[in-house]
C-alpha cells in the first residue's frame, strides 16, 4: 500500500465534454462492462478487448495488453481485476466500482437464477442428463485453454517451465495437496529459477 | 485459523483467502474449491460440483461466477453475494494499489519476471482443474469422447464455445452420455 500519498484527487477532470480521447463516465463504464460480460461465454477477455480497444477506443492495444498482463500476474479473477484497474484509471475508486458492478452484477443475477432453478429442479432426470452433457463439453473447453497456454512453453522448449507445470499438476490434481501449501513452495522456487535463468541468459 | 460458526462467515473467509492464491484466475482455483466444498466442508457432492461448473460455464460472464453458485448452495442469495464479493474484493483491491504503484515507478521489469514465473504454475493448476472435473463428468467413453471433441474444436477453431456446450447438452438430453 502506498504510504506516501493520499488517494490523489480523482484523476479525471470534471468536464464531461466528449473530448477526442473520450473519458467514460461512471454509467458508461457500468454499461460497457455489463455488455462485455453478458456477451462472454467461456471467458470475457475477448469481448473486453473488443469493447475497450476497438469499439470505445478507451485504450490502445498496447495499453490493454500491459494492463491485462498486470492483472494476469496478480492473483484472483483476471478480468475482474482488469475492470477495477481500468475503471479507476478514468474515474478513481468510483469508476473501479462501476466497472466491477457492471462486469459482475448482471451475470451474477443470471447465475443466481440458474442456481435457484437447479436447486429446485436439479433432480429431474432430463435436466440431470442435459447438465451432464454440458459438463463434458465444459471440461473439454478447459482442456483446450490449457493446451493453448502450453503451446508457447512447448515451442520455446522451456523444459524447466514444463517440469514445474507437471509438478503442480500432480501435487494438486493427483495428490490433492492444499493449494496454499503447494504455492508457497512452488512460487519462490519458480521465481528463483526464472531469475537465475534470465541472469545466465544475459551473461 | 478459528472456525466461524456462521456459514456466511465461513464462505467469506474461505473465498477471500482462496482468491489471494488464485494464480492465473478463477479456473486455477477450481481444485481448491472442489477440495474445500466437497471434501472438507461437505457443502456439495462430487456430482453437484460438476453440475455447478457446467452451469457456471453456461451462464455468460467471468469464470469467477462458479463461486456465486457454490455460495448459493451454502446459504442462498446472501451466500451467493458473499462468495462473489469475497472472491473478487481482496484481489481487486490489490490490483488497484499495484497498478497505481506501477504507474508511478514505471519499472516494468519485475512484473514480466513474476509473470514468467507464474505462467507454468497457473497452467498446471488449470490442468488439475480439468482432471478433477473430468474424473466426475467423464464416466462413460462417450462422455470422454464429447470432452475430447470439445477440446479439439475449441483448440483448433474459433467457434463460439457456447455451441459446444449446447451440443453437449443436447447429447446429454438425448441420453447418449
Amino acid at each position: 500500500m502506498p504510504p506516501d500519498s493520499q488517494p490523489a484527487a480523482a484523476p479525471a477532470p470534471d468536464v464531461p465534454a466528449p473530448n477526442p480521447p473520450p473519458q467514460p463516465g461512471l454509467f458508461e463504464l457500468f454499461i460497457a462492462f455489463a455488455k462485455m460480460s453478458l456477451a462472454g461465454f467461456g471467458g470475457v477477455l475477448v469481448w473486453a478487448r473488443r469493447g475497450i480497444v476497438e469499439q470505445h477506443r478507451w485504450m490502445t492495444a498496447e495499453e490493454f495488453n500491459e494492463t491485462f498482463a498486470l492483472c494476469h500476474f496478480l492473483p484472483g479473477p483476471n478480468i475482474v481485476n482488469l475492470s477495477v484497474v481500468f475503471g479507476s484509471r478514468f474515474r478513481g475508486i468510483a469508476g473501479g466500482l462501476a466497472a466491477f458492478a457492471g462486469l459482475v452484477g448482471p451475470p451474477m443475477v443470471i447465475a443466481t437464477v440458474l442456481a435457484a432453478l437447479y436447486a429446485h429442479y436439479g433432480e429431474i432426470d432430463a435436466l440431470r442428463r442435459t447438465l451432464a452433457g454440458v459438463a463434458c463439453a465444459a471440461v473439454g473447453l478447459l482442456v483446450a485453454v490449457v493446451l493453448k497456454m502450453m503451446m508457447p512453453l512447448i515451442k520455446r522448449r522451456d523444459v524447466i517451465g514444463l517440469l514445474i507445470l507437471v509438478a503442480v499438476f500432480v501435487a494438486i490434481g493427483f495428490i490433492r495437496w492444499p493449494l496454499q501449501i503447494v504455492l508457497l513452495v512452488a512460487i519462490p522456487l519458480s521465481l528463483a529459477i526464472t531469475i537465475f535463468a534470465r541472469r545466465r541468459g544475459k551473461a | 485459523m478459528t472456525e466461524p460458526p456462521n456459514p456466511i462467515a465461513t464462505v467469506i473467509w474461505t473465498f477471500a483467502l482462496m482468491s489471494l492464491f488464485a494464480v492465473g484466475g478463477a479456473n486455477s482455483a477450481i481444485p481448491e474449491m472442489h477440495r474445500v466444498a466437497v471434501d472438507v466442508r461437505h457443502w456439495m457432492t462430487d456430482k453437484q460440483f460438476a453440475d455447478v461448473f457446467a452451469i457456471s460455464q453456461l451462464s455468460p460472464g467471468p469464470n469467477v461466477l462458479i463461486v456465486t453458485l457454490i455460495g448459493y448452495s451454502v446459504a442462498g442469495i446472501a451466500g451467493a453475494v458473499a462468495a462473489t464479493v469475497a472472491m473478487c474484493g481482496p484481489t481487486a483491491l490489490l490490483a488497484y494499489y499495484v497498478s497505481r504503484f506501477l504507474e508511478r515507478s514505471r519499472d516494468a521489469r519485475w512484473p514480466a519476471i513474476v509473470q514468467a514465473a507464474l505462467v507454468p504454475l497457473s497452467i498446471g493448476l488449470m490442468a488439475a482443474s480439468a482432471l478433477i472435473l473430468a474424473r466426475t463428468s467423464d464416466q462413460s467413453w462417450i462422455a470422454a469422447l464429447i470432452t475430447i471433441a470439445a477440446a479439439a474444436l475449441a483448440f483448433a477453431t474459433r467457434l463460439n464455445p457456447f455451441w459446444m456446450l449446447l451440443a453437449g447438452g443436447i447429447l446429454g438430453f438425448a441420453g447418449v452420455v
